[in-house]
């Protein structure tokens, strides 16, 4: 396996890594304002509290990645997606500082105000990180020198908005289940009954898009007849992992289906990365202008440094992050710290 | 307006309002690591309600730092595209590392620093505060060697890519050959290669040291200033919310002590900083002498060469509106700038004859030939100023920077004798409450030195991006419109003003709502392991 290939990985991990756990902070988001009452609400807050903003940290350190290994396609992307980009910054802007500011005052439209900025930017962040994804598979018209030709309309696409709206949905469903695991009594009972919502929204966007993209995507159906047998094992892993988390649900088993719902998120970006594996991004019309994992990275001198940077700071980073996640097990309790 | 002069804009306001905040943290860090060290030293409850207090403050700064901070390295990508490829090889790497060594760091221990209080035991909360603290600085290293690389390039050389048939044939990169017949090579371009704007699609830097990039000649003076300069920041909200309580006579236990940590840490740091600028500015004069030259507005190379302490400089512009020097009136110490170039304050009279260049001479001539070749004495002197920061902005800034360093410097000694002598304390002492005032609004102070000395580091680099590589003009992204940035530039300056507001005010909520002042039985280190043995469930109070 060359370096190339190694980083492509890499940064698929860290992407990974971070759709698993922002995602389910984005999803305490997308819920947020269904819940009444402040309680309830400040419960829910507090059960992301000490971990978002860790894990936005996956977000920033791919992105940094993505610089160091895979330049041009930094650039490529990030101007080429310039409105969707400093669209989902604002979300993400917005969404960070009303966790931080509601608790600060508790006057109720103030509170409610934080709310309504929490909620609208989590769900514009996961709808964006959605469509932003389904333009890479989808293709964006590139020329030779791998600028972006098309304009903000060119990615409003239907595949990439149905990929916006079905990431909103997994986020929905992986929160929900986040939330039952960090919850207890009424409120628990209330997100058990969401959780019949959520799933079956999911699952069938989950089912429209597998079957649909391979007969909307030329290159995809390429890959798939390419290397048929990894992409049919990890799309079915998904199938199966999905499967598991009502069963896992039903029998009270939460943290059983968060962590299906995790392998969900795993096994989906293991397709993605299958199927698009070497391009980066498609060029659309035009194929032979793609980014690839050669025409856009970095030299192998730098490569090969940051891969020992990796692999010395990626353990540790683990260790901590397990270390947090461990210490604020449990339910949530409100105290004096709490948001 | 041009794409060029909104991004750039864009990319300043986004900073300095970033920049607010991490220097806070950074510098509220250190004291925090202070008053926990403290509160686990002596069990005195004092420092541990101290730790509880400025840690709220901290947590509410940090939140903004992040939430603004995330914008700054997605920008680079959006705005400045073809600086991007550019420098990727190079500048990308310091990033990466500051997300996996730093933010992981700081965030994951945050998360205990700020709610772990009743879940871990006061050593582990202690060692916490310590990695957070250490996170804020290592990603303040990083992104400063980043920066500084930029100010200095090092360990790197410019590449052009080929593509090359199997037939061992080169051909340019914009050749148009199947896929897939050809594989891409860099070829190094010899040193002092000139990049031409056409070459932007194919040429690089490519690094080839990662070390000397790592300490390229700017990065220990800039990180030391900076890093210094953050701690300063820091604690002078510690000793002006603190002054703010002694005026009010308000929780003042709390605020007696925290002052004394406060003025501790602030004097050691002012005068560590006047070291620091010294060497800062002399690196600066080796490295960047057109730098120089702008911030002391010095027009002719002379000996004898004086340093401005206030004053003006006006652009000298021809009947066409052309600029063709400078015009500067100041009051200005003659000698001092070259003894402060030659560093030798031993022997004033000796380094006063040190020589500093003016901006008439600067770049020099050969520097300018090398790009127009053949160029007349007279042509020359018409494309020299084209190699000029924005001398008039830039001499301010500066000098605004030394004055509030110098204010700060006095304020603290000041203090300190105050405090030796036990005047500090006398509240009735009208001058005192005068001092006392002072105190409050000098956190003002480092904020507004630390913004005009990053935008004279930063425009008196201009018109480069990368140090006599790369022009600011040419790093930009060729596929965005200036409409763009103007909607985004919009809307950043809309959410940047009610987010500020927001913020001052949710922290006049928290100062006037101040320490709690119960010093119960809650804080004793006995209930302290009682809680440890409970595991991770937070038990309510």
């Amino acid at each position: 396996m060359d370096l190339n290939t190694i980083w492509f990985i890499l940064v698929g991990v860290l992407f990974t890594g971070y759709v698993m756990l922002d995602g389910f902070d984005l999803g305490v988001g997308a819920l947020h304002l269904f819940t009444k009452g402040d309680t309830e609400r400040r419960t829910m807050l507090n059960a992301i509290g000490p971990v978002w903003d860790g894990n936005e940290v996956w977000l920033v350190t791919g992105g940094g990645a993505l610089f160091a290994a895979f330049p041009e396609v930094y650039a490529t992307v990030f101007s080429g997606f310039y409105e969707a980009f400093f669209l989902l910054l604002f979300g993400l802007i917005f969404r960070a500082v009303a966790i931080e500011f509601r608790s600060k005052h508790p006057h109720s439209m103030w509170r409610k105000g934080w709310d309504i900025s929490f909620a609208c930017g989590s769900i514009a962040s996961a709808f964006l990180i959605g469509v932003a994804m389904g333009n890479v598979v989808w293709g964006i018209p590139l020329d030779t020198n791998h600028e972006y030709t098309g304009t903000f309309l060119t990615q409003l696409n239907p595949y990439s908005l149905f990929m916006g709206v079905s990431t909103v949905a997994l986020f929905a469903m992986h929160g929900n289940i986040y939330l039952i695991m960090k919850t207890e009594g009424e409120l628990q009972e209330k997100l058990r009954r969401w959780v019949k919502i959520t799933i079956p929204i999911f699952v069938v966007c989950f089912l429209i898009f597998g079957i649909l993209t391979p007969f909307v995507c030329p290159q995809i159906k390429a890959a798939f007849i390419d290397r048929p047998i990894p992409l049919i094992i990890t799309f079915t892993l998904a199938l199966l992992v999905v499967a598991n988390i009502p069963r896992e649900i039903h029998k009270g088993r939460e943290f059983n289906a968060f962590l299906s719902s995790c392998g969900c998120m795993t096994f989906l970006m293991m397709t993605f990365g299958i199927s698009v594996y070497p391009n980066m991004v498609f060029s659309n019309p035009d194929l032979a202008n793609s980014l690839t994992i050669y025409n856009g990275s970095s030299t192998d001198k730098t490569l090969g440094f940051m891969l020992i940077i990796a692999i010395i700071g990626v353990p540790i980073v683990l260790t901590y992050t397990a270390c947090v996640y461990y210490i604020f097990r449990g339910k949530v309790v409100l105290t004096d710290e709490s948001y | 307006m041009d794409v060029e002069i909104l991004s750039r804009i864009q990319f300043a306001f986004t900073v300095a309002f970033h920049f607010l905040f991490p220097p806070l943290t950074i510098g509220l860090g250190l004291n925090l690591v202070v008053m926990s060290a403290l509160w686990l030293k002596t069990r005195n409850p004092l420092y541990h309600n101290m730790a509880r207090f400025w840690t709220r403050i901290f947590g509410l700064i940090f939140a903004i730092g992040v939430a603004t901070g995330i914008v700054m390295e997605f920008e680079f990508g959006t705005n400045w595209a073809t600086y991007s490829r550019f420098v990727g090889d190079v500048f990308g790497s310091p990033l990466a590392i500051e997300g996996i060594y730093a933010f992981f760091l700081e965030s994951g221990f945050l998360a205990i620093l700020l709610f772990g209080w009743d879940k871990v035991g006061p050593k582990t909360h202690f060692f916490a505060t310590c990695m957070v603290s250490l996170g804020a600085h290592f990603s303040a290293i990083w992104i400063l060697v980043a920066n500084s690389w930029m100010q200095t390039p090092a360990g790197f050389h410019l590449a052009k890519k080929v593509k090359v048939t199997p037939d061992g044939v080169e051909h340019p990169y914009s050749a148009q050959l199947e896929p897939g017949t050809f594989e891409l090579k860099e070829v190094a371009l010899p040193d002092g290669y000139i990049l031409q704007t056409e070459d932007l699609d194919s040429i690089r830097a490519v690094i080839t040291d990662f070390w000397e990039m790592v300490f390229n000649p700017s990065s220990m003076d800039r990180l030391a200033h900076t890093i210094i300069a953050c701690w300063i920041t820091g604690t002078f909200l510690v000793i002006s919310i603190s002054a703010y309580y002694l005026l009010k006579r308000r929780h003042i236990p709390f605020a007696k002590a925290s002052m004394k940590i406060g003025l501790t840490i602030g004097t050691i740091a002012v005068l560590l900083q006047l070291w620091s600028a010294d060497s800062t500015a002399r690196g600066v004069s080796e490295n960047q002498p057109v730098k120089l030259a702008a911030i002391e507005g010095l027009a002719e190379s002379t000996t004898e060469a004086p340093l401005g302490i206030v004053g003006m400089v006006t652009w000298d512009k021809d009947e066409e509106g052309t600029i063709i020097g400078i015009n500067e009136h100041s009051i200005k110490v003659k000698g001092l700038l070259s003894i402060l170039v030659s560093g030798d304050f031993l022997n004033p009279v000796e380094a006063s004859k040190t020589e500093v260049k003016g901006l008439n001479q600067l770049p020099p001539d050969e520097f300018l030939l090398a790009r127009y070749p053949g160029a007349t004495p007279e042509e020359l002197k018409k494309i020299r100023p084209e190699y000029w920061p924005n001398v008039p902005v830039v001499f301010q800034t500066y000098h605004i920077m030394i004055a509030c360093g110098m204010a700060l410097i006095g304020i603290s000694l000041l203090g300190c004798f105050m405090w030796m002598t036990g005047k500090l304390w006398q509240l009735d002492w009208k001058l005192t409450r005068w001092f006392l005032v002072i105190l409050v609004f000098s956190v003002f102070l480092p904020q507004i030195a630390n913004q005009a000395g990053w935008f004279t580091a930063e425009m008196g680099r201009q018109p480069w991006v990368v140090y006599e590589h790369l022009k600011t003009s040419q790093g930009l992204s060729e596929a965005v419109r200036a409409g763009q940035v103007l909607f985004s530039l919009i809307l950043f300056a809309a959410i940047y003003f009610l987010l500020f507001l927001v913020f001052i005010f949710t922290l006049n909520n928290k100062i006037q709502h101040g320490p709690s002042d119960d010093i119960t039985g809650k804080n004793l280190p006995e209930r302290w392991r009682a809680i440890m043995m409970k595991g991770g469930r937070q038990t309510e109070s």
